[in-house]
């Protein structure tokens, strides 16, 4: 019986295909035109032959996919971009003009957020917080981008070489072992200790260490794909060494720099914090997101003035929770691994 | 293992010394304000005598040739503005205990509570603890130090009715910086401690140990826990270590009279010898830590050979 049943179905269901069938076009078309040539076609040829797969494409499919991520990007990119047009805008103060009431000739010391037109309060001299905290996001981003780049280029130059030539090894290496046991604080306090603290010696300062670390991580990964087949392959042919760099070798290593880039912003602003907390910060002149956490500090503990503290806090640890978040994000995206459903 | 060990060492005494004669260099381009207490009073021949007997003048080579003689012998030079005339040696014999005291206790509570929760986490990978977890390590790793730690100290001082001067006898002091102090390095254990228990999950051994019918709590404390704590283990004794630096940070902000507050107390008010002799302290803990845990490493481990591996770490 049930035999039969199926049976029954599996014709049923071949009626319907042979049904589907008959429905087409060609039906009724004689049978010499069913086999017709269709001539040579380059496309159509080519098309068998490659996929449509991009890399980047397909990075940032992956990344939209992340909606937190996308998310915290726009913000992340409206607050960048608002720190450096502020000063732009109609009606900004200048960070480093001490306001004076114009009735009574006073300074306006420690006015609360939202009063007298100061959005976020003013501090001791009466400069606006506003405006200072915004030129200090300025200061602080223009630093740490700098590091970024720095330990980019110089990184994956010196980590290609370390890891592509053979008689550079050695030098490299115990290169490494000496700065590797410095510890960072001990040169981020030297070098501001030796010279004057600016924006560029606090660059150097902060890129001295890191592009060895980079270095280090781009030799490891080449060491691992440098003699693979198709490096041979391409080097038996006779592909430049150029060509191979940056052909073969670094579009491997995308991922590990972008989120090498990526969290070393946040850490370059930490690090201007640090500097100038322990006094060998940029002067109050430039002002930083470093030195307005430091001025915070001063008056935290009274009650009243806490927003000082408050709001560069707020900006700094947003920035960078949200470099760091992000850079996990792409880092994901930018893995071929992740790209295949 | 025995030619390993004395390989590193050498190399590890060649690269002190090369740090330290960087150092010693960086440092003799201060401005020569650092070496007096009242520059500005003193007339220049003055200046130039007292350089005179600090050996300031001679050639560069001699002055490290010097330093090295006397710091071999234990003689780190005396304090010129810190404490004036006081030998440094005498100064750092001071701060020690209590930076070390500090970081051990510090670093206790990081283990204490990083481990285990690297362990949870590892162990409900996906699930609510493991995602909790996850969020405050973010926090800890992407906000700076010095803003949870001024959070730490504007609240926690009310809370636990301490005030603002460091008082050692009194245990209420302790609590906010030994805390503070811990949250980097609790963060640190549990991230990695859940990467590894994470990959070492996927190998053979957990699956035949699963297939052998052990339960999930045995696997993960057992098994899996086991062989995820040794790469963990080489940070160890550089964590202890380096509980003699003191944080910079804490230290200062607390006013703890510590290693950490030393240092920043000698930058700010320029004293050359003293920031000489902390840095080469703080060398010489850092690239002994190293080799402690790379050894620790071996002993733990007996899959680990460093002697065909190059270069260390």
């Amino acid at each position: 019986m049930l035999s039969f049943l199926k049976r029954e179905k599996s014709k049923q269901l071949e009626d319907k295909l042979n049904d589907a069938q008959r429905r087409t076009g060609w039906e009724d078309l004689p049978e010499d035109e069913l086999f017709t040539p269709a001539g040579f076609r380059s496309e159509d040829a080519e098309a068998t032959a490659s996929s449509n797969y991009s890399y980047w494409g397909s990075t940032f499919r992956a990344f939209l996919k992340n909606k937190a991520a996308v998310a915290l990007l726009i913000a992340l990119a409206a607050v960048v971009a608002f720190a450096f047009l502020q000063p732009y805008l109609p009606g900004q103060a200048d960070p480093n003009l001490c306001a004076v009431d114009p009735v009574t000739g006073i300074q306006y010391r420690n006015i609360a957020p939202g009063q007298d037109g100061f959005v976020w309060g003013s501090n001791s001299i009466g400069q606006d917080l506003w405006a200072r905290i915004w030129a200090g996001a300025r200061t602080s981003l223009t630093i740490a981008f700098f590091v970024a780049l720095i330990e980019a280029v110089v990184g994956i130059t010196a980590g290609v070489l370390w890891g592509y030539v053979r008689g550079l090894d050695f030098v490299f290496t115990e290169l490494y072992n000496i700065f590797d046991n410095i510890p960072t604080a001990i040169v981020l306090i030297l070098i501001s200790y030796v010279a004057t603290p600016s924006i560029w010696t606090m660059i150097l300062g902060m890129s001295i260490k890191g592009w060895i670390e980079m270095a280090r991580f781009i030799r490891n990964q080449i060491l691992i794909i440098r003699d693979r087949d198709y490096n041979v392959a391409s080097r038996c042919i006779g592909t430049p060494t150029v060509r191979i760099v940056f052909r073969n070798l670094l579009p491997y290593l995308v991922s590990v720099i972008m989120l090498r880039m990526a969290l070393t912003i946040p850490e370059a602003i930490g690090n201007e914090v640090f500097i100038t907390y322990i006094g060998l910060g940029l002067s109050v002149e430039t002002p930083s997101l470093g030195n307005l956490v430091n001025d915070g500090r001063k008056v935290m503990m009274q009650a009243g003035l806490r927003y000082q503290l408050l709001y560069p806090t707020l900006i700094l640890s947003f920035v960078t929770i949200a470099f760091y978040l992000i850079g996990n994000a792409f880092s994901d995206a930018a893995d071929p691994k992740n790209h295949l459903q | 293992m025995v030619q390993y060990l004395a390989k590193r060492i050498g190399r590890s005494i060649l690269t002190l010394f090369i740090i330290v004669t960087l150092v010693f260099c960086l440092l003799r381009l201060m401005p020569i304000e650092g070496y007096f207490a009242n520059y500005e009073k003193m007339t220049e021949a003055q200046i130039q005598a007292g350089l005179q007997s600090m050996g300031l003048l001679d050639p560069l080579p001699v002055q490290i040739g010097h330093f090295w003689q006397n710091a071999l012998h234990g003689n780190l030079g005396v304090s010129h503005i810190y404490k004036v005339n006081v030998p440094v040696t005498e100064i750092l014999a001071q701060k020690l205990p209590i930076s070390i005291e500090m970081g051990v206790l510090a670093m206790l509570l990081s283990l204490v509570l990083g481990i285990p929760l690297g362990l949870v986490m590892g162990r409900c990978k996906g699930r609510w603890p493991d995602k909790l977890g996850t969020a405050l390590i973010v926090l800890i790793q992407a906000v700076p130090a010095a803003v949870y730690f001024l959070y730490i100290q504007m609240y926690g001082t009310s809370v636990v009715g301490v005030g603002l001067l460091f008082d050692a006898s009194n245990w209420r002091y302790w609590v906010l910086p030994v805390c503070s102090m811990s949250l980097a390095n609790l963060a640190f254990y549990a991230m990695w401690l859940r990467r590894y228990m994470v990959d070492e999950s996927n190998k053979d051994y957990v699956k035949l140990a699963r297939a052998k019918g052990v339960s999930e709590n045995n696997i993960a404390l057992h098994h899996v826990f086991r062989n995820a704590m040794v790469p963990l283990v080489q940070y160890i004794p550089s964590a202890f270590l380096n509980t003699v630096v003191g944080s910079i940070y804490i230290e200062s902000l607390y006013s703890i009279p510590g290693m950490g507050g030393l240092l920043v107390t000698c930058v700010q008010r320029h004293d050359n010898t003293m920031v000489q002799g902390i840095v080469l302290l703080y060398a010489c803990v850092g690239i002994i830590g190293l080799i402690l845990g790379d050894v620790l490493m071996v002993l733990i481990d007996p899959r680990i050979n460093f002697g065909k591996k190059e270069g260390g770490r």
